[in-house]
């Protein structure tokens, strides 16, 4: 499983402080955090934490800080053409970029920025229209992200394919029509493309948020689901997903399951 | 019409461990692909050979292996001698005196006569207990000890009996051999027990229990594979190189034991034990491993062959 933590993201309180005081403190903590704890991407996002003129410094501020802590990749996450492209650059490691949709011109434009740094990409099953409401369209777009891709001559373990997890508390049908759409979605390619989800959108707004990240966590696993944006911080969903692996005969048992893939993260 | 090679990449390469120190160092592990696919991925190490020398020849052993070592079977070091003359890469020391119901060596005995082996050879030495605990952990820090800073590779850590060896492996400087009885789970349980009591993923070799051709081979030839595998799909806990055991396993055989008298329809028995060795050697180094431990000086001939076939270095 693809862990990329979320935590990095100025819609944190903590990160929004960090990121207008200049706090390296705040963000060593959790960078370290979330790399003992076994991510392989951070997540790096500005949020709302600083006007939209200054968001461009703010990205490239949190990446370099970022950078002194870790060598773990980034994942760049901005819905701004410019933030992200500035965040990407700043990168010593080829980074994971985070998103693009479906549509033609965005999708390839993106695609083109990532082959340009050998980065991977994180790409939408939504355009212009929206995230779609069915499973049907969901494949479609993600049949054109292929497509476009294969076309560029991007390798497909570096796409990822996001299926668009929306939250269980505004729109309850959607959590299983994404389950469909990545059953569905196995096999359209070989090799095939990461598929991958913002895990915690699915709880936004609801009570016992972990109880039900963690739970639909296991179930998009089931489905094939091999990467996830999420709290990697949150033990409990931790050891749901390392269990997820071991009954998908992804992890090799051992009576110190959780440690072993724990420990084996923390020296990779 | 010609047909396409199918290859892959794998995300993980096996560890590689140094066992011995300076310029009679050997490296094993290493592999980026399986066993002997050279176009696939890289076997930057070659599979080495160790002999297996005994404190005392094994009162099991077949007579025509015991005359087929001559003389240098009455004293380890003259036959760790002999190990080196025949072109081996290790010497896999076997304490056993220090476990025997009448009058057992003292660890300080042990530790003396492992000393002399290492400074008899240029190789690097291999040193197991006789499977054991408690006289085991009595022998294991004396003899660690007067072997510190050689590098060595002793054994074996097992899932009830690993804190005594592997303190003292960490302690003076040596790699440790994890044991388990032909079981994938447990391997991967050694592992992680004793690389969280600090010992460095590469300094540790899986040996898997091991049986000989007929007494489940198939078993160990397939949690070898599986091991491989998973470690090369990325599983860093299972990333290790593995030793087999195959002289001392290969003397249990009663098809090596048995007399041309007692079975005139299966031929020669010298020919037999050396075949059986080899077969079986030759079997595990299809599966996957780094160390194959031999007894028979022809054995190794023949391996070494083997070896030299299939790699294209």
């Amino acid at each position: 499983m693809i862990i990329v933590g979320e935590r990095l993201n100025g819609q944190f309180g903590d990160v929004e402080q960090a990121i207008k005081q200049k706090d390296e403190s705040i963000i060593k903590d959790l960078v370290d955090a979330q790399v003992e704890a076994g991510s392989d991407y951070l997540d790096v996002n500005v949020g709302t934490a600083v006007p939209s003129r200054e968001k461009a410094d703010a990205m490239v501020w949190m990446v370099e800080t970022i950078q002194k802590f870790t060598d773990v990749p980034l994942a760049i996450d901005s819905p701004i053409d410019e933030v992200l492209k500035v965040g990407v650059e700043a990168c010593e490691h080829p980074p994971l970029i985070n998103s693009a949709q479906a549509d033609p011109e965005e999708l390839n434009d993106y695609i083109q920025l990532a082959m340009k740094h050998d980065a991977s990409l994180i790409a939408l099953t939504m355009d212009e229209d929206g995230v779609p409401n069915d499973v049907a369209k969901r494949v479609e777009l993600a049949g054109n992200i292929v497509v476009a891709a294969m076309e560029a001559g991007m390798p497909f373990d570096r796409l990822f394919i996001d299926v668009v997890a929306l939250p269980v508390r505004a729109t309850q049908a959607q959590p299983g029509i994404v389950l469909e759409a990545i059953s569905q979605l196995q096999g359209i390619a070989d090799p095939s493309p990461h598929f991958i989800i913002g895990l915690s959108n699915v709880s936004q707004g609801a009570v016992k948020r972990s109880l039900i990240n963690r739970t639909y966590l296991v179930m998009c696993m089931a489905m094939g689901l091999d990467a996830a944006i999420l709290d990697p911080m949150d033990e409990e969903l931790m050891d749901a997903l390392i269990t997820t692996e071991l009954l998908l005969n992804k992890q090799i048992y051992s009576d110190s399951f959780l440690n072993a893939y724990r420990s084996s993260k923390r020296r990779g | 019409m010609a047909v396409e090679k199918v290859t892959r990449s794998w995300s993980n390469s096996i560890n590689v461990v140094t066992i011995g120190e300076g310029d009679n160092a050997v490296r094993v592990g290493g592999e980026t692909t399986l066993p002997f696919l050279h176009d696939e991925g890289d076997m930057p190490h070659r599979p080495k050979i160790a002999l297996d020398v005994f404190d005392a020849v094994p009162d099991t052993w077949s007579g025509v292996l015991v005359q087929a070592l001559g003389e240098a079977a009455d004293d380890a070091v003259a036959w760790a001698k002999k190990g080196q003359e025949m072109g081996v890469d290790l010497i896999s020391l076997h304490m056993t005196a220090h476990a025997r119901e009448e009058d057992p060596a003292s660890p300080q005995e042990c530790a003396e006569l492992a000393r002399a082996v290492c400074d008899a050879v240029d190789l690097p030495l291999i040193v197991w207990g006789a499977d054991e605990e408690k006289p085991d952990n009595a022998m294991y820090p004396a003899v660690s000890q007067a072997l510190a800073g050689e590098r060595c590779l002793l054994g074996a850590a097992t899932e009830e009996n690993y804190r005594t060896l592997t303190a003292t492996c960490i302690a003076d400087g040596h790699n440790i051999i994890g044991q388990s009885p032909i079981d994938i789970n447990i391997c991967k349980q050694v592992n992680v027990l004793v690389s969280d009591m600090g010992m460095p993923l590469d300094k540790i070799v899986i040996y898997p229990c091991n049986g000989a051709l007929g007494y489940g081979l198939e078993y160990a030839y397939s949690i070898i594979e599986r091991t491989r595998l998973a470690a090369l799909g990325g599983d860093r806990l299972m990333s290790m190189p593995v030793l087999v055991e195959v002289g001392p396993e290969v003397q249990r055989a009663k098809e090596v034991k048995a007399s041309e008298e007692e079975m005139p329809q299966w031929g020669s028995q010298a020919k037999r034990g050396i075949a059986w060795e080899a077969t079986t050697a030759v079997s595990y180094l299809q599966s996957g491993a780094d160390i194959v431990t031999l007894c028979h000086p022809q054995a190794v001939d023949l391996v070494k062959e083997y070896i030299d076939s299939f790699m294209d270095d």
